[in-house]
Parts: C-alpha cells; structure tokens; sequence
C-alpha cells in the first residue's frame, strides 16, 4: 500500500514557454485527491515558485511533490550556479535575474518569501558552482 | 429537475449520437465519453459551456429550453430579450422594432435586459468603491454562468474573487416584475417573467440559481426560437410603443469587451472562449495578474453573441453590436443611477448565497484511499501509449487511466494495449500448438514421420 505518492518534473533553464507545466499538474492533482482548497493554494505558490526559480537561474532540475495524507512536501534540486549569499537572497525584492527576465514577469525577488510565506517549513542547501537544493513541507489542516 | 440531483441543461439525442468523439475532445472538464458506440455526458460534471453542442455534426446535443406554451401558466408575462439579441437582425432593423415584435409573439411586455446590465455596471461601480479586498485581486465578473460552474469544478480555490453581485438576467427579472405589478395592478407571483437565452448556461442559472436560492426567472426560450417569431411579425410591427430604453452600456453586454467598457474603471483583462478562459484563470491562481483590477470572462467566443442558441455568425453580430453600441452611445441609460445606488446599499445587488465549490473530479472522499488511487492512475498512465487518440472513448490517456481507476474502463479498452495483448495471446497460442500432449507423442518419435509437426521442434 503507498502511503506517499511522487510526482517528479524535468524543469529545462529558459524554457519559458513551459513555466508552469510542473506546478500545474501538482496542482491538479491535489485538487484530484481532495486536498483543502487552501493547502492547495499554497502547495501551488511553492511548486510554481521553484519551478520559475531553475527556469530563471539554473541549466536543468527537477521538481519533486511527496504527497501524503499528513502533508505535501515541495522539493527542487538542480544544476546551476548556487546562491552565493543565502541570507541576502532570502530578502523579500532582492533579485539576481537579469532585467530582460525581469520584463518578463519574472524573477522579482518575491520567490523566497513567497515560499516562506505559503510553507510550514523551509529548507534550503546551495553551493556555488554546483547547484540549489530547496524543501517546502506544507502540513495538512494548517491553514 | 432530476431527482434530487444536478440540474444541467445541454443533452444527448442517442438515436443521433454516431460515437464519432468528436466532442470527448472539446470538453473543458472532460465530461464526456463514448461507450457500446454512444457518447455519455457525466452529468454532474457538466458545466453547460455548450462547446460539445457546437462541435457535434450530428447534431445530437441540444439544449433544453422551455416552450411557449409555458407562457399560458401565467396571467401576465414579460419577455426578458438578451442584449445579445440585437445583434442578430439585419442593420436596418432597429432594437425598438424587435421588441415591439417580440411583444406581439403572446408577451404582455418586454423588459431589456440592456437595461439591467445598465443597472448591474453601476452597482458593480458602487461595489468597486467600497474598496476591494486585497486578497480577491483581480476581481472576476459574476455573468456567466458557464464560467461561474467551471470555477466551482476546476477553480475553487478563485471563488473568493467573484463579484457578489447578481447578473443582468436575474436583475432583469425582479425589476420586470416590479414594473409591470405596479403599472398594471397585478401580484408579482402572478407574471411570468421569461428569458430569452443565446445558451445553455443561463437556462441552467435560471433553473438552478448559484448565487441565489431562487431565480426570477420562471421560464426560457431558445434565442433561435423566438428568432423565427421576431422574423415572421417584423413587416407589420408597430413602432409607437417606444419599448427601447437601453444605451449602448447596455447593449454593448452582448459583445466581448462590453460589459468592462460599460465598467469603464480600472485595469480590465476580457477573455472570451471557455479554453482561454482556463489559461487566463490558470494564471489567477499562480498569482500573476496583479496588475489586473476586474476579469470579465465568458464562455462563448466573442461573448453572448457566440452563443450556442444564436443564429447569426458571430462576427457578423459583432460589426452590428458595435454599431448599435456607437449609436445608442450617447443616450444616458434606461436606469436612474441614484435610485441603482440606493437600492444597492439596500442589499438588492447581493448575491445571498455564497458560491461554493463542487469537487467533482475528486477521485475518492477519503484522501489516503484517493492518493492510493492516484497512484495506481500514474502506474496506469505509464502504461498507456500517451497518444491521446480517443479510440477508447475517453478524451485521453490520462482520462483513461482515471476511468480505469474509477471502475469504469479496462485496460484492453485502449486499442494499443489489447494489440499488446492479443500478441501475447498470439504467442502463446504458437507455443502451445507446439506442445505435444504425451500420448500423441509416441506415434510422433522421431523417424516416425508424422507430417503435421512443426520442423524446429525439439
Ligand atoms: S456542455 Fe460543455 S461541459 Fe457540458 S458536456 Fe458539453 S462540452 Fe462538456
Ligand atoms: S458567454 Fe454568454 S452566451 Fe456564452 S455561456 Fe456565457 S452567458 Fe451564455
């Protein structure tokens, strides 16, 4: 019997055009499986805030949903230049995309506090040169 | 109504269905699927955006109205024509001439809902000023009803941003009743009050109200019927009546654009076509159109004139909708604006009901038993060639998949998966040709020259 089902996603940096196809499936199936309008909400900020992170920032990554009856945890791990101060990026508005990224839409420095603000709990590992590691956990029943 | 159940108003003609899948394809909530050679709808899924009934060249969905023989249930009754309905006649045939016709077809009066959409735009503006809800942003229009049910079936988590306000149809009918009781002296209860429809939806809204727990509403005809009635009365109408009081804000309702042009405040985003309006509210959800005050969103494209139950192409409609818009534009509207004001902080706008979500694609009740079931649907999923052909009846692989999760399909249903099976039925069946069953086998020893037996075996 599963007790956690996942869901991984291919996110290609650049790729554009595909921004959103990662979060949106997490989303639906979410909704598929009756979690609270709520929790889906903000399962889906986080999956689609991750996803435009390694579209905007890295070469490739993937982006993983661990669903469970308890909680959903939202994970991304890629390959691209890391963040070399974690603290600074955290800051809501700080923004390291370049500007014709930013005329886009994107990469407005909200990422990270959007994560914070629709998670339970937050991790992230990086390292220059190599790659970025980020765990959302979104827990049931915690609105 | 059904028993208890979901009312919805787009049907099935069996006897016309070929099982072509046409239509599986089309449905915005995948609603549809063909079984023993017939299309099915799912009916609590439907949302009556009529897509299928305009893609189906058989014929065979139609849309449930209500006849004119309705009308003889009531002592009085008043037609509500939808603006759209304008935009069907011939330029030279101006709104005052069709509603002098349509009163002949049996009504005892006409009350536009041009005129109500006048009413609702400045209420919206009323609502507007109040300040609006951070959180609700960008707020959504409340008029279509196909796309109120699609929020409800795949948007729920957009319901907060709704305007609770009711919609030029409903409000068309509590002040034609209003009006007619007292000019002539009768009891509301005692007026009929029908509207004239270009879709599905709106006769949905009116049987099965979200926003309130009643409609006024108590009858609807097609938009194509009373056509014909309106075509056949037109030479001999008589225009002193002077029944046309709407203004372009009014009329331009029927059209795409129009009613965020009528608003005429704030950053307005208007999509049209229920596949667009997925990808616009798709972006709602993520977040993205902050710069967006107000979304008007229908389902049909082009707007109302799109309508399923129009007659007229809805680009023709369009050119006649934008003059009828230029000519009548300057006229004030058919509704007095402080009088809309104070009965809109009396509470006549509101929305009493608060439009709930109807989780209808949840795969399961319980979530541990539907995460199982999700997860079976992926294994399933894999397994399927992803084409999306729609040879099984369903509208995709995906679909399939939860169909077969759902006990309602098997695997074999799709055709690459029974060749796949059959093959290895095939193969097996070679194999045990071959196998020689012990008391064959001693008249069959080798030199025996039986002619029958394969040549490789051994
Ligand atoms: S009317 Fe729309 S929602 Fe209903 S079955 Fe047809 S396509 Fe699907
Ligand atoms: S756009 Fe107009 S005609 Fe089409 S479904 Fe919505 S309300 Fe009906």
């Amino acid at each position: 019997m599963v007790e956690e089902l996942v869901l991984e996603f291919e996110v290609r940096g650049l790729d554009f055009a595909a921004v959103g196809e990662a979060s949106g499936s997490i989303k639906r199936t979410l909704q598929q499986v009756g979690m609270e309008a709520s929790l889906v909400r903000r399962a889906a900020v986080c999956a689609f805030e991750v996803e435009t992170n390694i579209v905007i920032h890295a070469r490739r990554g993937v982006v993983r949903a661990r669903i469970s009856p308890q909680r959903v945890v939202v994970e991304a791990e890629d390959e691209g230049p890391g963040i070399p101060d974690l603290e600074l990026a955290m800051q809501e508005g700080y923004s390291t995309a370049p500007a014709y990224v930013r005329e886009m839409g994107f990469g407005a420095g909200m990422g990270f506090s959007n994560m914070r603000r629709c998670s339970d709990h937050m991790e992230v590992s990086t390292e220059v040169g190599k790659g970025t590691r980020v765990r959302l956990v979104i827990e049931v029943g915690k609105a | 109504m059904s028993q208890g159940g979901y009312f919805h108003s787009v049907r099935l003609d069996l006897a016309k269905c070929k099982g072509c899948t046409n239509c599986i394809k089309r449905c915005p909530v995948e609603a549809i699927r063909v079984r023993e050679g017939k299309a099915r709808i799912m009916e609590e899924r439907c949302i009556d955006c009529g897509e299928c009934v305009r893609v189906c060249p058989n014929h065979a969905k139609y849309v449930v109205t209500d006849g004119l023989e309705r009308l003889q249930d009531f002592r009085c009754r008043v037609a509500l024509p939808a603006p759209a309905f304008y935009g069907q006649f011939r330029p030279d045939v101006p709104p005052g001439a069709v509603l002098a016709a349509l009163l002949g077809a049996g009504f005892d009066g006409v009350f536009e809902v041009a005129v109500a959409a006048e009413a609702v735009t400045l209420a919206t503006r009323a609502y507007l000023e109040r300040g609006m809800p951070r959180a609700a942003r960008p707020l959504i229009s409340s008029a279509c009803p196909a796309v109120i049910r699609l929020m409800q079936v795949r948007f729920p988590t957009l319901l907060p941003h709704i305007i609770p306000v009711e919609t030029p149809m409903e409000i068309a009918a509590r002040l034609a009743k209003e009006e007619m009781a007292r000019e002539r002296g009768v009891n509301p209860r005692e007026i009929g009050a029908f509207f004239i429809t270009p879709c599905a939806a709106k006769v949905t809204a009116a049987k099965q109200p979200e926003g309130s727990l009643v409609s006024s509403v108590d009858g609807v005809l097609s938009m194509s019927a009373m056509y014909a009635e309106v075509l056949r009365r037109l030479p001999d109408v008589d225009l002193s009546g002077e029944l046309h009081r709407s203004s372009g804000m009014g009329i331009g309702w029927g059209a795409a654009g129009g009613e965020g042009r009528a608003l005429g405040t704030g950053t307005v985003l208007a999509v049209d076509g229920i596949h667009n309006v997925v990808t616009v509210l798709e972006e709602v959800e993520r977040g993205t159109l902050s710069d967006v005050d107000f979304i008007e969103a229908q389902a049909c494209v082009g707007g109302c004139i799109g309508g399923p139950l129009a007659v007229q192409n809805p680009f023709i409609s369009r050119v006649r909708m934008r003059r009828l818009v230029e000519e009548y534009g300057k006229r004030g509207p058919g509704v007095d604006e402080a009088e809309v004001r104070r009965r809109f902080r009396q509470g006549f706008f509101d929305m009493v009901k608060p439009i709930g979500p109807r989780p209808v694609l949840r795969l399961d009740e319980d979530v541990t038993r539907a995460i199982r079931k999700m997860d079976r649907l992926e294994k399933t999923l894999a397994r399927l060639p992803g084409l999306d052909c729609g040879a099984c009846g369903s509208p995709t692989c995906r679909a399939l998949a939860e169909d077969i999760v759902r006990e309602r399909a098997f695997e074999t249903d799709c055709i690459f998966q029974l060749r796949e099976h059959l093959e290895e039925l095939a193969e097996r069946m070679v194999q045990l040709t071959r196998i020689v069953p012990p008391a064959l086998s001693r008249d069959k020893a080798p030199g025996g020259g039986g002619g029958g037996e394969p040549e490789d075996r051994g």
